[in-house]
């Protein structure tokens, strides 16, 4: 599409002299905020599972303890890295494909530091006990409500940039980001309806199993529109940008686009197979999670497809590299997904470890490594560079990134397949071969190869840290120019609709 | 296909907004609405209890110190969970849990009919220092909880909540809750709620009566 294709130059020569800049300020401070909370979250994340190994580790210290701080890992990994890096990236590629600069500076700006002081606040409770006990929505009432403020001016701030926009065509990108906030919006608010007894503690609304359907609704759509849609709007922006071409067709990013949000919504009850959810929910949830593959593997393929022709490029650029494997990882974990909400292979998968392998290939594989193809190839251009500071050290990075998130997948893939045959093993009497413990004690040398996995990617991202602290050397000392929007002469003025 | 119909949603950042809104929600409306009706038309066996204030004070510990990260309490209705744990959860058994305590992944083993299964004792020495009775566990202690009293004022406004939400709580079991949770510590609570899981709360079908007792401890 030729306008896809206009929108992802920002370097068009205005036609007359600029009369706004980007505003690359906010984007930078996010860009900051995501390095530090990738580190800070999979710190914890690298140290509960060492804890899972060896056990005594938290000193008898109770907020150290693997049950107080394994929601800081969630929360700290998905909310306040992943957050800090969709909410960066979506001002940024709004601001480029709109040619427009972001609406409302300061909200803009109130949004970052609402959105930290949410993560801080949500990361200093939780480990001492203050939770609602839902899972990935721990924090609790007091903080949700300043969730919800700042995500409504989160959209309010993208939305009201839409409306400035200079292009007509609102560009593929945008859809995306406009239904993760749309979507993630809903969801937060309609699952935290609680009734507070005090500061530190309240009730939900609901109980058992409608609770359990809110919540799963909740936890499952929370991957699809935090941690598929809106990296998702990532990719649409940064592929066809590194790749320097457009996106392979555009046309079927808009019929994966439809389909992948309409039908996401309708899976969640695959959590919860075999349990007392009544069986039509169930089956429900199983149907649509097979029908999901397609759209999923629609938007893997029409990422990767964007790199035909230049795949010699690919083996020189390590952004690209980062971003063309996180598009095989989409691939295969939502193929995985499908199959894992299969009712007969979830009878296996269900409680196990394959569980926390299926996450994390979605989460490292594609989530992290979108996310560090995306912000390697935004940071240059947001800190007004030519490029990274250090070739060598992004590809140092990759290595780590890969190497860590195969040793940690591998192993929970065994640990998983383990436990489950183990506990569904009968003798010929039909009595249990195995005690619980026994699927324990298998399974330690797979939680030691998991910890050693994580290992690597923690110091792969302190690789990326130290490399965006020298690209900013100019950023930090504030001489870098802001950079003029281009005003596109041949596109008439918006007209008043919106 | 009509593409112009996609165009015309692909310029209009209303009309693009307002639709993604209309089909992220179909499917949410569709799952939860007739479960929220049902669960408000059905009420509670008349064996199912509301938790007594020591119970509940052990509910709420439970879930504040995170057990749910790595214990279910839900057995699946498939034959060598029920051979592992006893009868499969029922939904009935559930309503007075909020949240709900299904868990999500068995780093350790299943909670739900856990009660009796093990006497306070064994409870009090697992939770002090699980490895000291599993030496092969992987548990964190918690042995905090011995020192940590519960507070008789919070109890009763937590009654109070769970009145408001339809929890049937009567006047004189809210008068009452100061007394039942005097002098206890967080662990007692703890092991109060541990042992009434799959005892007290648990559906009795007529014809079904033997999941009831557990057995002696192992």
């Amino acid at each position: 599409m030729v306008i896809a294709a206009a929108s992802l130059r920002n370097d068009i020569v205005p036609g007359s002299s600029p009369v706004e800049y980007f505003n690359d300020h906010v984007v930078r401070l996010f860009l900051l905020a995501s390095a530090v909370w990738g580190i800070a979250g999979m710190l914890v994340g690298m140290y509960a599972a060492a804890e899972l190994t060896w056990p005594g580790l938290n000193a008898g210290i109770p907020w150290m303890t693997f049950s107080h701080i394994r929601p800081d890992h969630t929360f700290g990994v998905i909310f306040a890295f992943g957050g800090s890096a969709l909410m960066g990236t979506c001002y940024y590629v709004a601001q480029r494909t709109c040619h427009a600069r972001l609406a409302f500076d300061r909200l803009a700006e109130f949004t970052f530091w609402g959105w930290q002081l949410v993560c801080v606040l949500a990361m200093f409770t939780m480990p001492f006990g203050i939770t609602q006990g839902k899972e990935y929505a721990e924090p609790e009432w007091f903080i949700d409500i300043l969730i919800a403020i700042v995500w409504v001016s989160f959209g309010t701030v993208f939305f009201a940039t839409l409306a400035r926009r200079r292009i007509r065509h609102i560009y593929v990108a945008n859809w995306y980001y406009g239904a993760f906030i749309i979507a993630v919006g809903l969801l937060h608010i309609v699952n935290n309806l609680a009734v507070p007894v005090s500061l530190v503690k309240s009730y939900p609304i609901y109980s058992g199993v409608v609770d359990a359907m809110v919540e799963w609704w909740y936890g499952h759509n929370a991957v699809a529109f935090f941690l598929t849609a809106g990296f998702l709007g990532m990719m649409y922006y940064f592929v066809p940008r590194q790749a320097q071409q457009p996106l392979w067709s555009y046309r079927f990013s808009i019929v994966n686009f439809w389909a992948l949000i309409s039908v996401y919504m309708w899976a969640g009850a695959h959590h919860l197979m075999y349990t007392a959810l009544p069986d039509w929910v169930q089956s429900v949830g199983m149907a649509f999670s097979l029908v999901l593959l397609m759209p999923s593997w629609g938007s893997a393929a029409n990422g990767l497809f964007t790199f035909n022709g230049v795949w010699h490029r690919v083996v020189r650029d390590p952004a690209a590299k980062f971003m063309v494997i996180a598009l095989v990882f989409y691939a295969a974990a939502t193929f995985e997904g499908s199959m894992m909400a299969v009712k007969t292979v979830n009878s296996l998968s269900h409680y196990t470890d394959w569980t926390i392998a299926h996450v994390h290939s979605g989460s490292l594989g594609w989530v992290a490594m979108i996310t560090i193809g995306s912000l390697y190839a935004m940071a240059p251009r947001a800190l007004g560079r030519p490029a990274m500071h250090s070739h060598k050290a992004m590809e140092l990075h990759f290595w780590l990134h890969v190497t860590g998130t195969f040793l940690y997948v591998a192993a929970m893939w065994t640990a998983g397949i383990t436990e489950g045959m183990m506990w569904r093993a009968t003798q010929p009497d039909g009595a249990l071969t195995y005690s619980f413990l026994d699927s324990l004690i298998a399974i330690r040398p797979d939680y030691f190869v998991r910890w050693f996995g994580g290992v690597l990617i923690w110091l792969g991202m302190w690789v990326m840290a130290w490399n965006l602290w020298h690209t900013a050397a100019d950023a930090r000392k504030r001489v870098i120019k802001p950079i003029p929007v281009p005003i596109p002469v041949t596109v008439a003025p918006l007209p008043a609709a919106l | 296909m009509a593409y112009r119909h996609f165009e015309f949603i692909e310029k209009h950042a209303w009309t693009l907004g307002i639709l993604t809104a209309v089909m992220v929600s179909l499917g949410g409306l569709a799952e939860i609405t007739p479960l929220f009706m049902e669960a408000h038309a059905v009420k509670a066996p008349a064996n199912v209890k509301p938790y007594d204030p020591l119970r509940l004070a052990g509910r709420d510990v439970y879930v504040a110190e995170g057990c749910y990260l790595c214990h279910s309490q839900m057995i699946r209705a498939l034959r060598f969970e029920t051979q592992r744990y006893g009868h499969y959860s029922t939904a009935e058994e559930s309503v007075y849990d909020r949240p709900f305590q299904w868990g999500s992944k068995r780093t350790g083993p299943d909670l739900a009919r856990v009660g009796g299964k093990y006497s306070d004792q064994w409870q009090r020495m697992h939770l002090m220092d699980p490895r000291s009775v599993v030496p092969q566990s992987n548990m964190p202690s918690y042995h905090w909880l011995a020192d940590e009293k519960i507070d008789p004022k919070d109890i009763q406004a937590r009654m109070r909540v769970l009145r408001e939400l339809g929890d049937p709580y009567t006047d004189a079991d809210i008068a009452a809750a100061p007394a039942a949770v005097k002098g206890k510590t967080k662990m007692d609570a703890l092991i109060a709620y541990l042992q009434g899981l799959g005892i007290k709360n648990e559906p009795q079908p007529p014809d079904d009566g033997h999941e009831a007792a557990a057995t002696g401890a192992p």
